[in-house]
């Protein structure tokens, strides 16, 4: 009897492992592929049979990526922008997160009811309009055009994030402040903001994985080659230099590091505020 | 906190609603929105203004390059809900974000299930968890040329399979392969999201259905399921609403093409728009787009309130 329920674990246990490295080989196989590929000589790429370990490992599709002026503008380009959201984003959030969680005021029904839904307004339906705002009011091809335009987009969810994350937080902690006499600003920056340090810095890292990725924003509201970021960059590169592929994978492991340190370093955080966030509202 | 103030509260006993009560009351709300200022600010400025002027724009014709916009009443909804493109494009969203959707649910459930499992140890587990999520971290610029390159006729896709499949740029094909990326690229929300949802299942409903004799099959319809139902009811109308809206990974894999095979509604619309400079047709595209998808906003919305 417990020998043949140790056998049924045992292939279950197999099976298991089967499945597990399956699907290792299907999430990750890919990426793989695109590493390898980075390290290869343009003619090792088109070789038959492929080899995932190259045979010619160099640096030189990297060497390539850093010694171009324009290539390295897209990445200063989205750097700037992300931070700038990250950091407005917070700032703001922070503060709209204090009201919806602490006071009850006239109209905030109406308001968690739109902040919800403006989550699923459509990129597409705003970008007409967008072009014509941003020219009008000249911030066509700017910073402050593209960083606006991606808070749109992360405040919502930052905001809905951060007033689930004070919920979880007792009242008495920013009231006892507020009662002594001080104000509410203090109460929020200097009790509330320090303990939610982890809900914080999971939306911190939501909002740049955001601004670090857009694509179709990035595409219309900028012109200059001077002003294009990482996504578009790489579409650049796949146009002008079609059959480099070793340089276009390299350049996508480049445009692809900010947002897997962040994610390594923050996982924790990240799962659960992102679960908390947008499954359980 | 509230004996600090005792006669306040009396007051209001006697009284009902006392002056100073209402001046605390409109303080706080005054205090409220000065908070919230920024947040309305942006959200008036880039999003409610933005919407009233694409409405408008959708009742005139020759607007933003002609600027010389005529109120035409609804014929420009008539001339896209009579364009066969614009019909095309929907059916190709559906058979997209349906397909997409159903499995990201699969395999997303699937992968918990068995990050999940107590048959391994935890480090393996947790070596596991990071290969599978890896796919959610790369941007969709990244996505798009990592597969143009695996699918292209002299790629890997085709060397492993031993054939030669132009996977993107066949008609009979295209539409499944960029619906197959996407899914590649979009299970793991499902998965982090469900596996969290697996972790917070008690244990003792299993413990007492198996005591009842129900078999690895009916604990999974009977306990996970119905525990997990709240989760996977919000996911799914999310990734509704996400994924009927995707642009970059069909704009930079196909481009909509071939022969319109992969045409979806975001990349239909952003043409009329920056290819034929025809933007009142696309506003009202644009329109038609925002009502969908607030349709699946609304019962979002419905389903979170009735969660809380």
């Amino acid at each position: 009897m417990s020998t043949s329920v140790n056998v049924r674990k045992r292939s279950a246990q197999a099976a298991l492992i089967v499945g597990l490295v399956l699907g290792a080989m299907f999430a990750a196989g890919p990426i793989v592929w695109m590493l390898s590929n980075s390290f290869k000589s343009n003619t090792e790429i088109f070789e038959l049979p492929p080899r995932l370990i190259t045979e010619t490992f160099s640096f030189d599709a990297y060497v390539a990526i850093f010694a171009d002026p324009v290539t390295m503008r897209f990445f200063l380009n989205s750097y700037v922008i992300a931070i700038a959201v990250t950091l407005l984003t917070l700032l703001i959030s922070i503060q709209a997160a204090y009201a919806l969680s602490r006071f009850e005021f006239r109209g905030k029904r109406v308001l968690n009811v739109v902040i919800v839904s403006v989550q699923a307004v459509p990129p597409i339906t705003l970008l007409i309009p967008y072009f014509g705002l941003m020219v009008a009011l000249g911030l066509y091809n700017t910073y402050p055009g593209l960083i606006l335009t991606y808070m749109v987009f992360t405040l919502p969810y930052a905001i809905i994030m951060l007033t689930g994350y004070f919920n979880t937080l007792p009242r008495e902690l920013d009231e006892a402040v507020r009662v002594d006499g001080a104000g509410s600003m203090t109460a929020l920056w200097r009790v509330l903001v320090p303990i939610s340090v982890p809900g914080i810095v999971s939306v911190g890292i939501y909002t740049f994985m955001i601004a670090w990725n857009e694509y179709l924003f990035a595409l219309t509201l900028t012109r200059t080659i001077d002003m294009r970021t990482v996504p578009i960059g790489i579409q650049l590169l796949m146009g002008q230099h079609s059959y480099e592929w070793n340089q276009i994978m390299a350049m996508s492991v480049l445009g692809s590091i900010p947002v897997l340190v962040l994610f390594l370093f923050f996982q924790r955080y990240f799962m659960s505020g992102l679960t908390a966030g947008s499954v359980k509202s | 906190m509230a004996s600090r103030i005792p006669s306040l509260d009396t007051e209001v006993i006697v009284t009902g609603v006392s002056p100073s009560r209402r001046r605390r009351q409109l303080r706080k709300t005054t205090e409220s929105y000065s908070f919230l200022a920024p947040t309305l600010a942006l959200l008036l400025v880039l999003m409610i203004v933005p919407i009233v002027m694409v409405v408008g724009y959708s009742f005139q014709d020759n607007v933003i390059l002609g600027k010389s916009g005529e109120f035409v009443g609804i014929a420009n909804y008539v001339a896209i809900l009579t364009d066969a493109g614009f019909w095309r494009a929907t059916s190709n969203t559906v058979i997209f974000t349906v397909t997409s959707v159903a499995a990201h649910l699969v395999l997303g459930l699937g992968f918990a299930m068995m990050l999940n499992s107590k048959l391994i140890g935890a480090f393996p587990r947790a070596i596991f968890r990071g290969l599978y999520v890896l796919p959610w971290l790369f941007t969709v610029a990244v996505i798009a040329v990592l597969w143009r390159m695996l699918l292209a006729p002299n790629g890997v896709i085709n060397f492993l399979l031993n054939s030669d499949i132009e996977w993107l740029a066949s008609p009979q094909l295209a539409l499944g392969t960029v619906t197959f990326i996407n899914i590649w690229a979009g299970y793991p929300f499902f998965m982090v999201s469900l596996l969290a949802g697996l972790q917070g299942i008690p244990g003792d409903l299993y413990e007492a259905a198996t005591v009842d004799g129900a078999s690895p099959t009916q604990r999974f319809w009977n306990v996970t399921i119905p525990q997990l139902r709240p989760i996977i009811v919000s996911l799914l109308l999310l990734d509704m609403i996400w994924t009927s809206q995707q642009f970059a990974l069909i704009w930079m894999t196909t481009g909509g093409g071939p022969i319109d095979v992969t045409e979806v509604l975001s990349t239909f619309t952003y043409k009329l728009a920056f290819a034929k400079y025809d933007f009142s047709s696309a506003a009202t595209s644009a329109v038609l787009v925002l009502l969908m998808s607030m349709v699946l906003a609304i019962f979002y919305v419905r389903h979170q309130k009735a969660r809380d």
